[in-house]
């Protein structure tokens, strides 16, 4: 459905973009992976037909980015990834005019729409400018389905939307996958890659891996351990001092670490901690999630 | 930690401000320790932002109490803004300056000599290791590196308290534990660190966070406190039970 | 068609909700009609007026009697010479003299002699003053001479001269109108158009747009339409209050007027989405529009400074500032009340800029970001 050969791309002094390749089959929910500064707004629009690559080719729906770029917007749905309503026009305002440009209705879509657009009809006379984060959000998913695209491009529809509304969002999203609908979706939190079928991680410019979330994971290679203590300042001070250290990273409550030969560091670092005299210590083995994965790929990059 | 008696540095009394009809935070009770790090969540227009500004007296309330720092949010709104610093997302530095010339605007706003300013600037410099940076516009850094300095900026007065406004949106996950590094750091020291966030693992390296839903703050306590009470293993299972 | 129905419908919402806009759109012309003709007002009440008596004859005292008793004037001075007009005059000490040359009463009852005449110097340093008081006077003059022509005949004729110092071209409160409808249309069309195309990018919703499947084209034509139609009221506005309030003429035809105004508007909307094109924020639009075409459009059209008086450099580049040509055109018809006969050259030159300004702004209007 998406196909992405060696593009790049180049402002001025960044490339913002670095021979990036992948594939994404008809009815997959792919998630780009990464922080600010990654190349997801730029490959988006790319995607969108809005820029034009320096280098390589794409195509969506076997259309050519370049050269069948009107066939390709009548088809796609786009989110981009600043806040693209008109906030001095209604929530009926806006979706009707999105759904006029595609010359159709919200009649002839409403099914499309239906599940999502229930959850913001109460405020369908209010301004979008007056709508919480998280029912923006709803709203412009909405105006990108309304004509009935087959592809879904949305850049970053979660950031700075908070945890319940994200959660929503994905709900919506994986409903649509469910339908059929081929997303490809771009987010800085990581702990949404876990929710898409496959996702590329991003690093300024460079995709660092595509896989499904689980097979990442399982390729993390090292033993992971999660450690906790009173005081994890402390804690995090004591562990990058630690000879044997060679990640560590505070997650959540825990501090993430690994050890440069593994199980065999570790007797020599429970003797340390105890040293250091910290209180309350529990040290457990743990599953990586994406973000470990995404943190050693982010190492092992400034390495090479 | 030490088992004296920690005044609180931050107070609020059921404090309220209604814009018209809407009440906005509808009497929001609770204190914040010095060096403390106190995580304050709640859903998008939960009233996070207008609680921010009353305490950093930009923002009259209608009614209740509050003292930041030891001065009134009602009277002595002048006092409070040379002893607290404020960091977001959204606004930190200029990026048509350089590095160096941040510092010194940042510095010179809050009184420092100038003799005290060379000296500031040149620690925080070598300990943002922005040395060979000094000279180079701050849109020319990376934005990991715009948010570490934006946060040295807001500590360059040494204020009693210092506001996040989700300071690491969108940063890369190693320069985020890094920036959290720097926050622990600041609240080691003393400076009581008053943070909202959008990433509830952040929510687990604070000290005590409270959580907002629509203007009343739902929760508080710290974060194991708050997870036994839900049974539930993460933050963000608490913050989704909660505003469901 | 359908897209453009609901496009233009949505331009419209974001004009009428956008209270501050409405309000300069519409507020600006009035209120700018109302300084320009008050500051500028032509009606007086009695003023100074001094005589240069050289006929000293019963006719001579007996037609400054006459100015003297009239409701406008009081006789204030006799001067010795017209030598001393201008000495008299950079003391302000009275704005119009009255010059009564040797036998006037012998020229006027025996024309075979000679002509009898009178000449009106004023000072028009202000020019609706020095024409109003130059106009009672020639009228009151007017009125002596009936009186007179009734005991003889055949009727008896002054010849009156008249001559403005200082301000020789006499502009007044009437060609202040053509300009400032220039003015006004030039920022309402072009500046809004820049502004609100501008604004959609500023919010990211032109992203969305672009990667629809409507063509640019419609995009810009949806959204300059309703400014087509808001600017014409702007200049029906104009019209009637310059009328209405200050008995501004149109003495040549309406329709060609309005038609030549429409055309104007189409040329300051093609220089608004010409600037589009390259401002990338909103101040950036405003800026543009505010030094590169309000300033030329206030400077060099003609609209407060005569061009004739201008460096020969100046005058050349003033060639290029539409609203030089719409402002010749609109004096022609209000004014003098020309044809198209007179105003096609001018249409001309306005024609190939607007369809030059528009093929430039297709040219530089992209289907991409960039």
């Amino acid at each position: 459905m998406i196909e992405v050969r060696e593009i790049s791309k180049r402002y001025v002094d960044i490339l913002a973009l670095n021979k990036i390749s992948f594939t994404v089959d008809k009815g997959e929910l792919f998630g780009i992976i990464g922080p600010d500064g990654a190349g997801k707004t730029t490959l988006f629009r790319i995607l969108a037909t809005l820029l034009l690559p320096d280098d390589g080719s794409a195509r969506v729906n076997d259309w050519d980015v370049i050269k069948q770029y009107k066939k390709i917007r009548k088809n796609i749905g786009y989110m981009p990834g600043r806040f693209s309503l008109y906030q001095d026009l209604s929530v009926q305002e806006n979706l009707e005019f999105f759904a006029s440009i595609f010359h159709t209705s919200i009649k002839n879509n409403y099914e499309n729409i239906q599940t999502i657009y229930e959850q913001i009809a109460p405020f369908k006379n209010r301004k979008a400018g007056a709508l919480s984060g998280g029912m923006k959000q709803k709203l412009a998913l909405c105006c990108a389905l309304v004509h009935n695209p087959e592809v879904l491009f949305l850049d970053e529809p979660t950031t700075g939307v908070d945890a319940v509304s994200r959660q929503e969002f994905w709900e919506s999203l994986i409903e649509l996958k469910n339908k059929g609908m081929t997303i490809l979706v771009s987010t800085p939190y990581m702990d949404e890659a876990s929710l898409c079928d496959r996702v590329a991680l991003m690093q300024t410019g460079r995709i660092m891996e595509i896989n499904a979330p689980e097979a990442i994971i399982q390729k993390f290679s090292k033993k992971l351990w999660a450690i906790k203590a009173d005081n994890t300042y402390h804690l995090l001070k004591d562990l990058q001092s630690f000879q044997h250290i060679d990640t560590c990273f505070p997650f959540g409550e825990n501090i993430h670490v690994t050890l440069l030969h593994g199980e065999a560091d570790m007797n020599d670092l429970r003797k340390y901690l105890q040293e250091k005299q910290h209180q309350e210590l529990t040290i457990t083995t743990i599953l990586p999630v994406i973000e470990d994965c995404f943190m050693d790929l982010m190492t092992e990059d400034i390495l090479h | 930690m030490e088992n004296k008696i920690v005044q609180p540095v931050i107070t609020a009394e059921s404090l309220t401000k209604k814009f018209g009809h809407f009440t906005a935070t509808d009497a929001i009770t609770f204190q914040v320790k010095k060096g403390e790090i106190f995580g304050f969540l709640g859903a998008n227009g939960a009233g996070k932002t207008t609680a921010i500004r009353m305490l950093c007296g930009l923002l009259m309330p209608t009614s209740g109490n509050a003292s930041v720092a030891g001065f009134d949010v009602f009277t002595q709104t002048e006092e409070i803004k040379k002893n607290i610093g404020y960091m977001s997302q959204k606004f930190s530095l200029y990026e048509d300056l350089t590095v160096k010339e941040n510092i010194r605007f940042y510095g010179g706003i809050y009184g420092l000599s100038n003799s005290g300013l060379k000296e500031k600037t040149e620690i925080l410099l070598s300990k943002l290791k922005l040395k060979n940076e000094a000279r180079h516009l701050v849109k020319s850094l990376p934005l990991g590196w715009k948010q570490k300095l934006a946060f040295s900026v807001a500590l360059i007065h040494e204020p009693a308290i210092v506001f996040l406004d989700e300071p690491t949106g969108g940063v890369d996950p190693i320069t985020r534990r890094q920036f959290w590094e720097m926050i622990y750091e600041a609240a080691y020291c003393g400076t009581t660190v008053f943070v909202t966030t959008h990433y509830m693992d952040e929510a687990e390296y604070c000290d005590r966070v409270s959580i907002m839903v629509s203007g009343k703050i739902a929760v508080m306590g710290t974060p194991d406190a708050l997870k036994k009470g839900f049974s539930v293993k993460t933050m963000n299972e608490v913050f989704l039970k909660l505003a469901r | 068609m359908f897209a453009f129905i609901h496009f233009v419908k949505k331009e419209t919402y974001h004009i009428f909700r956008d209270k501050r806009t409405l309000l300069i759109l519409f507020g600006m012309p009035v209120v700018m009609i109302i300084l320009f003709g008050y500051a500028i007002r032509n009606d007086i009440g009695r003023s100074d007026l001094a005589v240069v008596d050289e006929a000293h004859d019963a006719y001579s005292a007996k037609l400054i009697a006459e100015i003297n008793a009239s409701a406008y004037f009081d006789v204030v001075k006799v001067l010795p010479n017209e030598a001393s007009i201008d000495n008299s005059f950079r003391k302000e000490e009275e704005k119009i003299v009255l010059i009564i040359p040797p036998h006037f009463g012998q020229h006027l009852f025996q024309p075979q002699t000679g002509k009898a005449q009178v000449r009106i110097v004023a000072d028009a340093s202000d020019p609706n003053l020095a024409t109003s008081l130059t106009n009672y006077a020639t009228a009151i003059i007017n009125t002596f001479q009936g009186h007179i022509s009734t005991i003889s005949q055949p009727p008896l004729a002054i010849i009156q001269d008249v001559r403005m110092l200082y301000n020789p071209e006499m502009k007044s409160v009437y060609e202040f109108v053509p300009g400032l409808m220039a003015l006004i249309l030039m920022l309402v069309s072009a500046m809004m158009t820049a502004i609100t195309i501008t604004r959609e990018k500023e919010t990211g919703t032109m992203e969305v747009l672009l990667a629809s499947p409507l063509p640019p084209a419609l995009i810009i034509l949806g959204k300059i339409t309703p400014y087509i139609l808001l600017s014409f009221i702007n200049a029906l506005l104009i019209l009637g209050f310059g009328n209405f309030l200050f008995h501004v003429p149109v003495h040549g035809s309406l329709i060609l007027l309005l038609a030549e105004s429409v055309l104007f508007i189409l040329t300051a909307l093609s220089l608004g989405i010409l600037i589009s094109t390259v401002a990338v924020n909103q101040q950036t639009a405003m800026m543009i529009s505010l030094g590169g075409l309000l300033m030329p459009t206030v400077v060099l059209s003609g609209f407060i400074f005569p061009l004739s008086s201008m460096p020969v450099a100046l005058q050349w580049l003033a060639n290029f500032i539409p609203a030089k040509w719409f402002i010749i055109i609109l004096r022609d018809i209000m004014l003098k009340g020309n044809g198209w006969g007179y105003v096609w050259k001018e249409t001309m030159v306005l024609l190939i800029m607007t369809l030059f300004f528009i093929l430039l702004s297709i040219k530089r209007f992209k289907i991409r970001l960039s």
